[in-house]
């Protein structure tokens, strides 16, 4: 059961990957890029949980876990960045 | 003597259990590093950690995590709709919601909610931490949104953080 | 049985995994379009996530490891849907909704 679902799920996930893409490259604005990211580093995540269901291996998740932390810090900087990088006062 | 020991009780048992996920073992050996770590760690960041959390109901809280998970499935099942029903049909606002809770952990708790939570995200915080401003997905009745978030998510957390 | 679940879990989060990103890009101006990704998305990676502690939970050894992730994502995504969201205001980008007033002038 588990073996025919998994395909399906890759499947889904590579697809919604491919849609991030397409928002980081046509933008239009830094803010779209910038979610376009976040959401691709949390899809990745879950393309890495979906190969470690599927070679029964638990070693996956170490990365999973720092791809969370490392994304999270990344769209944090890059927010803030837009906050304050662009001074008008 | 008990403040400079041990200034975060609360503190020390989340920091233990994260340890014990991490390693994902809860054999004894982890549960009593877990504990020394939680009990190290806010010992020498307490610099850090300024303002004492103060959990008045803990019962209160815990049943507004359940109603707040229920929320998101229920969140994500209505913008799934939303999503794959027609985009044109929209009618996103902006909607100013008056706070009524002064602790900035409730606050911040509050924030994080009304974002995992049926079509709303919240975008500012006023200077003063008078008014959060919300943008709904789909929404036709800006004051009834505002109340329903106030009912449901505001007067729980006020009870727990400020009784 | 077990099985059964552990299958409908992985489909249900492949599912709005991709419907989160399908918003992401079908929306039509950015503050709609944060809904989908902090919603959608967050859920699917945490139900897929919950599938996992499940499988790996099968042998009777119990993985709690994938909790912390789900944690920590249902933690962090508000918090940058609410960063990207003032970023936003701050660039006073196109909204489908009418921006406030005092807000996007303030700064």
């Amino acid at each position: 059961m588990i073996e025919t679902v998994i395909p399906i799920a890759f499947t889904l996930v590579a697809l919604a990957v491919v849609l991030n893409f397409w928002r980081l490259l046509f933008g239009p604005d830094a803010p779209d890029r910038i979610l376009a990211l976040d959401t691709l580093y949390v899809n990745t995540i879950a393309l890495l949980v979906l190969f470690g269901i599927y070679s029964a291996s638990n070693i996956y998740f170490e990365a999973a876990l720092l791809i969370a932390l490392m994304g999270f810090v990344g769209t944090v900087a890059l927010s803030k960045y837009l906050l304050r990088g662009d001074i008008i006062e | 003597m008990r403040q400079r020991l041990l200034p975060h009780p609360v503190l020390t048992l989340v920091l233990a259990l994260i340890w014990l996920l991490l390693v994902n073992s809860f054999a004894p050996g982890h549960l009593l590093l877990g504990l020394l770590l939680g009990w190290a760690i806010p010992l020498f960041t307490r610099h850090f950690w300024p303002e004492k959390v103060r959990i008045a109901r803990p019962l209160v809280l815990f049943k507004f995590i359940v109603i707040v998970l229920f929320d998101i499935i229920v969140a994500n099942l209505i913008v799934a709709a939303l999503i794959l029903g027609r985009p044109k049909k929209l009618r996103p606002v902006f909607v100013e919601l008056p706070l009524d809770l002064r602790n900035e952990l409730a606050i911040s708790m509050l924030a994080n909610t009304i974002t995992l939570t049926p079509g709303t995200v919240s975008v500012q915080l006023a200077e003063d931490h008078s008014h959060l401003l919300v943008h709904a997905l789909h929404e036709t009745d800006s004051e009834a949104l505002v109340k329903k978030i106030k009912q449901r998510y505001e007067a729980p957390l006020k009870e727990v953080f400020e009784p | 049985m077990i099985e059964y679940i552990i299958s409908a879990l992985i489909l249900i989060g492949a599912l709005f995994t991709f419907i989160g990103s399908l918003g992401l890009v079908r929306l039509k101006d950015f503050y709609t379009r944060l809904h989908g990704p902090t919603k959608a998305t967050t859920l699917g990676v945490g139900s897929l996530l919950f599938a996992s502690a499940l499988y790996f939970s099968r042998g009777g050894e119990l993985s709690m490891h994938e909790i912390l992730v789900t944690l920590f994502l249902f933690i962090t995504a508000p918090v940058s849907a609410h960063l990207l969201a003032k970023a936003a205001l701050h660039l006073q980008l196109r909204s489908l909704a009418e921006p406030p007033e005092a807000e996007s002038k303030r700064d």
